[in-house]
């Protein structure tokens, strides 16, 4: 974990963990908004978006380019749920159990997706694939309850048979690349 | 009189192209914020007085008069859009962002320059990650258009306009949680007053306003506020966006007219219970909203006649529930709704919703003793109004007014007690 001491020494070089792509970003963040600090979420969600989760290095490389504190950059990185501390599989699945979907069948869908994929919900997949985890946050798609999203896509009216077809399309996907 | 749809909100959809800046003009998009632009600020607050118009995010606050409260001649002054829908059961801004975001960009544009604020930050929740995508494909349009930026379709007004995504924090559609977030700190709320209106966004005066509310300006400025007020009743104006889901046959979203619909019309817009049951129980304004019986289904969806029910409109969002549905565990999977989304910030609700969330699950596996249910009374009394701010207060609405009306159901659960529902051979997945 980088402290703060570490992180005001670090060089604003390209050496680090952030690609210059990421930092342009950042840049471009910061530059938007009448305070530099203002541009911690979406420095973070670039840094996510680059590395498929937030490392220290990145916390402390996003705290440099914003002159702030690694340890301010800690503290909101950690008060939202959707930053990584750790690299998830290649697909992140959330299964909302709210009550519109957990009256539809969520928890019935959750347990087949547990099954299928041989995980605990909050486990990953042996070959890295997938991450799945059911979220108490609705997100949003009550209307097509059952729900899930995939990354960034909510996939609605959820069955058995359909989640199994986007399984196997997102493997197939990712072996393909 | 059979259940009909009213589009103002969503007039345009089904227009080709829509969401395409030139979709939108070829609907007469924009056409609004140049008219906005030839009235002052003054007219234009005026307008959507008349028009009665109330905050679509859950609170109803009288729209033009949170705008009034702005100190005078303080600068600069920010204007934010709560696009951070979370609300348990809510999928209304959703379908506006996804069917027709220019919309909600002209109506903020028209808002900065009634409140002649320098930028606009729309704050949209993190897992809108698709949505985000597509506002700041739109944003580029609208500079690209010349609607936002130095000069506003021409005029010597500027205003940026900024799309922030947030990351997966509830607590974040609260307006000042929100305001720190958009700082760039951890999402939680300021203690009020000062309101945001006269210290907000960086210390200045700031104004937060729902996606739909400002979804309804483009329409309200073209037609005039007395038009949009004729749409619903005098209490409650204008159309609005609810949200149907759970047990029916078509959930989905209906845009009704206010107070002269009731909630047996939207039930009916969204096909009626699913075949085969009858309704058991109702929750208007989503999760956090207290739950109401079949014998409501004939209210209006007027502010006041669902209060004086013990129940609120709230976001908008309609959760049906047919006899399969256990209450206990709606009751349960609220509780740790909230549980898991309190900021931590105050001792009330971080705690209040961890001893409410413990004990639900014990009522839920059969364990709680029957004097628990006087304690989980207890627990959420010591919260209700107790907390800093309205997260924790509404983490108590549901599960106690569910136990007020299904008091009989709880009891059952207790001291190595049976779900009766699930006695029945049915539970509520």
């Amino acid at each position: 974990m980088a402290t703060v001491a570490e992180a005001a020494g670090t060089p604003a070089a390209s050496t680090g963990v952030l690609s210059h792509a990421t930092r342009e970003r950042i840049r471009t963040a910061r530059a938007r908004y009448p305070s530099p600090r203002s541009a911690a979420l979406p420095a973070l969600w670039a840094a996510q978006d680059q590395l498929g989760h937030v490392p220290a290095e990145a916390m402390a490389e996003v705290a440099d380019e914003l002159g702030i504190g690694a340890a301010e950059v800690e503290a909101v990185a950690t008060f939202y749920a959707m930053y990584f501390r750790r690299p998830p599989g290649r697909h992140f699945i959330q299964v909302c159990t709210n009550v519109s979907c957990a009256l539809r069948g969520a928890d019935d869908l959750l347990r087949h997706l547990e099954q299928r994929l041989g995980v605990a919900d909050g486990g990953t997949s042996a070959d890295g694939c997938f991450t799945l985890e059911s979220t108490v946050e609705c997100l949003g798609a009550c209307g097509g309850a059952p729900a899930l999203q995939v990354d960034r896509y909510s996939h609605e009216d959820c069955t058995a048979e359909r989640v199994d077809q986007l399984l196997d399309r997102l493997r197939a996907e990712g072996a393909g690349s | 009189m059979a259940a009909q749809e009213r589009r103002v909100l969503t007039r345009h959809l089904g227009s080709p192209d829509l969401t395409s800046l030139a979709g939108y003009e070829a609907v007469g998009g924009y056409a609004s914020l140049r008219q906005a632009l030839t009235m002052t600020p003054e007219a234009i607050t005026e307008q959507v007085r008349a028009s009665g118009l109330r905050g679509r995010g859950g609170a109803a606050f009288p729209t033009a008069t949170k705008w009034s409260f702005l100190p005078k001649g303080v600068f600069p002054r920010y204007l934010c859009v709560n696009a951070d829908e979370s609300e348990p059961g809510c999928f209304k801004d959703r379908v506006l962002l996804e069917s027709n975001p220019h919309q909600l960009l002209e109506g903020t544009l028209i808002a900065a320059f009634a409140l002649q604020a320098s930028h606009a930050f729309i704050y949209i929740r993190g897992e809108y990650r698709a949505q985000r995508e597509l506002l700041e494909r739109c944003v580029d349009e609208a500079y690209r258009g010349g609607y936002a930026g130095a000069s506003v379709a021409g005029s010597d007004f500027a205003c940026e306009l900024i799309v922030h995504g947030g990351a997966g924090a509830y607590i974040c559609g609260e307006e000042t949680a929100l305001l720190d977030s958009l700082e760039g700190l951890r999402g939680q709320p300021r203690l009020k007053p000062p309101f945001p209106a006269v210290r907000g966004l960086y210390g200045q005066p700031t104004v937060v306003n729902n996606v739909e509310t400002l979804s309804n300006l483009p329409y309200i400025v073209e037609h005039g506020g007395d038009a949009y007020a004729a749409l619903g009743t005098a209490a409650s104006p204008g159309t609005r966006l609810f949200c149907v889901s759970g047990h029916v046959e078509r959930p989905g979203t209906f845009e009704v007219p206010m107070g002269t619909t009731s909630l047996a019309d939207l039930v009916e817009l969204a096909g009626g219970v699913r075949t085969g049951h009858r309704l058991k129980a109702l929750q208007p304004g989503g999760g956090s909203m207290q739950v109401l019986g079949p014998e409501h289904l004939d209210l209006p969806l007027d502010f006041k006649a669902v209060a004086d029910a013990g129940s609120s409109l709230g976001a908008g969002a309609l959760v049906v529930m047919d006899e399969t549905t256990c209450l206990v565990e709606v009751s349960m999977r609220l509780v740790d709704f909230y549980h898991h989304e309190s900021c931590g910030k105050c001792v009330p609700c971080r705690e209040g919703t961890y001893f409410e969330s413990r004990l639900m699950h014990r009522l839920e596996a059969g364990l709680a003793s029957s004097d628990e249910l006087a304690t989980l009374a207890e627990i959420c009394e010591h919260m209700d109004g107790r907390c800093f701010c309205p997260l924790g207060d509404t983490a108590t609405w549901f599960v106690m007014s569910a136990y007020r009306m299904f008091g009989d159901e709880f009891r059952a659960h207790c001291g190595a007690g049976e779900c009766p529902v699930r006695a029945r051979g049915r539970r509520v997945a």
